[in-house]
């Protein structure tokens, strides 16, 4: 038992920048191809990773480099957790947790437009953090546990007593990966108002550490996704990652799709989604018991 | 893998007719695409790898250009394109404009035209690209040697005791003074 919890701790530290690293040139590629255009090879991140880490890394302020430093580990730390099984709960407060290390990095450099990115980046953690929260009430009051080791032992797949925490989990994804309409806080598209955002004094290999910390964190999120499809049988687990890729391909298409909106509208918009169908799912969870 | 295989850019206009511009944004679109090569156009200096300008300089332009360098992490290119960029161009006898960039900023690679043509801008980002690995083995070389490889006072690249040279105009911090006296110089 504990064996395997190692084992699958190091299988996430080692594959996830790998997986997380191809989803990104696949966001890229895909991108490319619905604007009609060739794209860059699917293995773009990497090279992408390989030149930061060989620039020259300009700090502005040293402690920034502690806080980048915090943000990965921080991250690392939640999805081991995750993957190794752990309390919900405890993912979800870790999970903020390395969010606010880059925050603290981009305050820590008084910049104009990093303030900014940071003050952003802390309205969109309002917008998904109630709907992680809610997310380990579901799958406690369905499942009775916070602990996701038992989770992915249940006879029938989550989503079929949470399908409504699927779709706003789905909606605050968007929010979590900085995917137009809500990338306000740093954009991987060129050319918008406060330059790079939370993301414009990190150069370099610090930049580098936080796309490395992007990708632990995209396919944490992959795994979240999965655990609403996940059972006891092994074959589930096709069906997860099929259910992964296609909620991936959703967020790519939306991003594509939608033009950006104002902070406010997304804080509304999310804060609607998030009670209409997590808040309903949970309180028809509550009246079925 | 090489550093060459994932150029950012910084697109700057010093003044143009925005001609140039234009063609610059069109080499991004699907018909030329040059994120097939892994640029990607970031508004950031911090991020980029390529400096792109185009147009002339002029005295309001000069210090942002000279900025832009600066906090631009090494190793990095600096492309003038279009022929306003490289000397001035059909703006060279104008009040206001001081020339082309490399009064100012080294340069590394010209791409000339007016407008220049999306074709010669993939082509000199090809040849910026092959420039970027070669600053990197040379940082990598002075590295190892101990050589200090920057020197912001001077506003230019030095990894090797014989790349500087006080001569070439670039090296020479140009002060408000000498700004004004080139500006009488050339009134007269």
């Amino acid at each position: 038992m504990a064996v395997s919890i190692v084992v699958r701790v190091i299988l996430y530290i080692l594959l996830a920048p790998i997986i997380g690293g191809l989803l990104e040139g696949l966001d890229r590629k895909i991108a490319a191809r619905m604007q009609g255009r060739q794209g860059p090879p699917i293995t773009q991140p990497f090279y992408d990773l390989y030149k930061l880490f060989n620039k020259q890394t300009i700090v502005v302020n040293s402690i920034q480099v502690l806080f980048i430093v915090a943000y990965l580990i921080f991250t690392i730390f939640t999805g081991s957790l995750f993957f190794g099984g752990g309390d919900l709960l405890l993912i979800v407060f870790s999970l903020s947790m390395s969010e606010v290390m880059l925050v603290l990095a981009a305050y820590s450099v008084n910049g104009p437009y990093s303030a900014m990115g940071a003050q952003r980046e802390l309205l969109q953690m309002m917008c998904y953090e109630p709907m992680m929260l809610l997310l380990a009430i579901g799958f406690y009051v369905s499942q009775g546990s916070f602990m996701v080791n038992d989770l992915i032992r249940v006879s029938r797949p989550a989503v079929i007593a949470l399908p409504g925490m699927l779709i706003g989990f789905a909606f605050v994804l968007i929010i979590k990966l900085r995917k137009s309409p809500f990338d306000l806080s740093t954009s991987h598209h060129a050319h918008q108002e406060m330059v790079k955002g939370l993301t414009t004094d990190i150069s370099g290999r610090d930049m580098g550490l936080v796309e490395l910390a992007e990708w632990y964190d995209t396919v944490m999120m992959m795994g979240f996704t999965g655990m609403f499809f996940v059972t006891a049988n092994p074959l589930s687990y096709i069906g997860a990652v099929a259910a992964c890729l296609a909620v991936f391909f959703l967020l790519i298409l939306i991003d594509n799709t939608h033009p950006r909106v104002k902070a406010m509208r997304m804080f509304g918009l999310s804060w609607l989604v998030i009670l209409v169908c997590a808040g309903t799912n949970l309180l028809i969870l509550n009246l079925v018991k | 893998m090489k550093v060459s295989q994932s150029p950012w850019i910084l697109h700057y206009d010093g003044s143009s007719c925005n001609g140039c511009d234009i063609e610059v944004l069109a080499s991004m679109m699907p018909h030329f695409d040059v994120e097939r090569f892994g640029v990607i156009n970031t508004g950031n200096p911090k991020h980029a790898d390529i400096l792109l300008l185009t147009g002339s300089i002029n005295a309001q332009t000069a210090p942002v250009v000279r900025q832009l360098y600066k906090q631009m992490p090494d190793p990095k290119v600096v492309m003038a394109c279009g022929i306003c960029a490289c000397d001035g161009g059909i703006f060279k006898d104008c009040y206001n404009v001081m020339g082309g960039v490399d009064k100012f900023i080294p340069v590394d690679i010209y791409v000339p035209g007016c407008a220049v043509r999306p074709e010669a801008l993939i082509e000199g980002v090809k040849k910026a690209i092959a420039i970027l690995d070669e600053k990197k083995e040379k940082m990598k070389i002075a590295m190892k040697q101990g050589y200090c490889t920057v020197d912001y006072g001077r506003l230019a690249v030095h990894t090797t005791a014989e790349d500087y040279d006080a001569q070439v105009q670039s090296d020479a911090e140009p002060t408000e003074e000498t700004e004004e006296t080139a500006g009488e110089e050339k009134a007269q």
